[in-house]
């Protein structure tokens, strides 16, 4: 009897506690290293708070708010962001869907392509970055070297802006596409054939059948994609910082015309070491992330089965 | 039988029919191939072009024409990396970096996603839509009071400010929950309970072999994710003591105008995430397509 009593209650601890114990060391280490640096960025924020002042912190409220609103710097690097942030996503989601095209066809060696799109995914940011500056370089890049075949001459593509932002966005569409295109190749592998056949039979080409039955019956994956691929591109930080990497590298060029929010961010509080100015950076950005994903979803909500 | 040989032969249909035909069977013509292979080609390029650039002499990456085969160069110029920068201590720590966290993150994942899709516990559902909340969030936004508590805990210039922060991600749970959900049966784990077994032994003896699969994919994107990690290690880590991706920086930054020791350098990085890829490409497009990687 007591041997029972004991199991019976060994087995009530069991499935009313030990699942608690299961869960325990994600809560624990997310909760301390993820939830609460995310939370107390809110609060740094509202600090004036500079390693390199003795002062130590004290509470200012709004004041780095204030300052951001006031500061050409930040404005500069927003609507660099959002230049960056149009240039990278919409060539990515159209490419992506123009791939996954491609590889729904009853293809040959259809591994060998689909691992070929994802390899650009698997390198680091890192090393993407230090070979695109190679091949974006001024005086001897490959880039400039095939435009100069077909005359466009020699292009100083760090100098400019919209140069500077063609570049970048070249190497995030690069390295991004295939993952997309993997993504929206499991949907559309999900449509059933008879669709095609009947609009084939009607006469509709294959460019009609991509616009009219693949994109709208994709209309989900694409708006997950363009929030996914918004919360990624609105904060590019490696990419403009390895583009010109030297002692300013956190300036985004000489005349800071590649310096986005996310690497605004970096130089406040890593070069200049104002934790509360950059903490209020991250604030302004993850609102504004939010917006234009909410802009990104209201515009691919629109895509329409006919 | 000879029915078949006096059959006909089909007529094979040609132009304007055929490709309607294609059309309607959804098979690749030479154009899709072609597209396919420029897609190919450009996505393979760049990498190739770094690991051309490593096996030549200094002066070829700014000559003109370009120069496109490798040449014979390669260890000369590897021996050269490891000579201008400790790239030895680089590699090793990301070996112990991105292995810890490989490890922990599957086990840990594996051990929540467990309880999450089979044990009933109360509050369960408010702690999984936790978990799936957290997920869309971009943690480095947190990154300035993170840097402050490893600098309070003395770990600032330290790997283990880079391991302890990635040992869980919210993305693996939920990830291994989903599979748990569909790849065992409620009937088997009751069976085991009537035998007595204890959550822990259930776990251990019929959970985890079935979720070697997705554990095995689990694993195989958090060492690349993990590898190839930036930003953090960036702010937490100091040049002395780098990861690949961070030593990395520090070349391409540093006075140096020898590019052909920096893309060396980079395809010594890429190394290990290729032998992955090459060794479980199929996995890994897999796992992509069934949803398995965040963005």
């Amino acid at each position: 009897m007591a041997l029972i009593d004991k199991a019976a209650r060994r087995h009530r601890w069991d499935t009313k506690f030990a699942p608690y114990g299961y869960v325990t060391p994600y809560f624990l280490i997310f909760g301390v290293f993820g939830l609460f640096p995310l939370l107390y960025t809110i609060w740094v924020s509202l600090q004036h708070r500079n390693l390199l002042d003795e002062g130590g912190a004290y509470v200012v409220w709004f004041a780095n708010y204030a300052k951001l609103l006031a500061d050409p710097y930040f404005w500069n690097a927003m609507g660099n962001t959002l230049s960056l942030w149009l240039l990278t996503t919409v060539p990515q989601i159209l490419f992506a869907l123009g791939i996954a095209a491609l590889l729904n066809r009853k293809v040959r060696t259809r591994t060998l392509f689909r691992m070929g799109v994802i390899l650009p995914n698997i390198t680091s940011v890192a090393a993407v970055t230090i070979i695109f500056a190679q091949l974006f370089g001024r005086d001897f890049g490959l880039v400039n070297w095939v435009l100069d075949l077909f005359g466009a001459g020699q292009i100083d593509w760090q100098a400019g802006t919209a140069t500077s932002h063609i570049a970048i966005a070249v190497m995030v569409v690069w390295r991004w596409t295939g993952y997309h295109a993997l993504i929206f190749l499991a949907s559309m592998q999900a449509i059933s054939p008879s669709l095609y056949e009947a609009a084939t039979l009607d006469g509709a080409s294959g460019w009609q059948q991509f616009w009219r039955i693949t994109v709208p019956l994709l209309r989900p994956q694409i708006i997950f994609t363009t929030i996914i691929a918004t919360t990624g591109n609105m904060r590019l930080l490696a990419e403009p910082l390895l583009f010109n990497p030297g002692a300013a590298a956190a300036t985004g060029g000489s005349d800071r015309q590649f310096q986005t929010a996310a690497l605004y961010l970096y130089e406040q509080g890593f070069t200049n070491y104002d934790f509360g100015y950059s903490s209020a950076i991250a604030v302004v950005l993850a609102i504004a992330t939010i917006i234009v994903a909410g802009l990104g979803y209201l515009v691919t909500k629109r895509i329409q089965t006919e | 039988m000879t029915a078949v040989l006096d059959r006909p032969a089909p007529v094979r249909p040609t132009g304007p029919a055929l490709r309607a035909r294609r059309l309607a069977r959804r098979v690749a013509g030479p154009w899709t191939y072609a597209a396919l292979i420029a897609v190919l080609a450009g996505s393979a390029f760049p990498v190739y072009w770094s690991f051309v650039v490593s096996s030549q002499t200094p002066d070829a990456i700014d000559s003109v024409p370009p120069v496109l085969v490798p040449g014979g160069h390669l260890f000369a110029n590897i021996a050269r990396v490891f000579d201008t920068t400790d790239f030895a201590l680089a590699l090793m720590n990301s070996i112990v970096v991105a292995g810890t966290v490989t490890v922990s993150v599957v086990f840990f994942s594996t051990l929540a996603g467990f309880a999450f899709a089979k044990l009933k516990f109360r509050g369960r559902n408010v702690l999984l839509l936790l978990i799936i909340g957290t997920q869309a969030i971009p943690t480095e936004l947190g990154i300035i009071p993170l840097y402050m508590m490893m600098s309070e805990f003395g770990w600032a210039g330290q790997i283990h400010a880079v391991i302890v922060p990635g040992l869980v991600t919210a993305f693996g749970v939920f990830f291994m929950r989903q599979y748990f959900e569909r790849a065992i049966p409620d009937e088997l784990l009751e069976a085991g309970r009537m035998d007595g077994c204890h959550s822990l032994r259930l776990f251990w003896h019929v959970a985890l072999p079935a979720a070697r699969p997705a554990a095995a994919v689990l694993g195989l994107f958090t060492f690349m994710q993990a590898w190839n990690d930036f930003f953090w290690p960036l702010v937490v880590l100091v040049p002395e003591n780098p990861t690949v991706q961070t030593a990395l920086s520090t070349l391409a930054s540093g006075y140096t105008t020898d590019y052909t020791l920096v893309l060396t350098a980079a395809t010594i990085g890429t190394v290990p995430v290729l032998a992955v890829f090459l060794l479980f490409g199929r996995q890994i497009v897999g796992g992509i397509m069934s949803g398995a990687v965040k963005g």
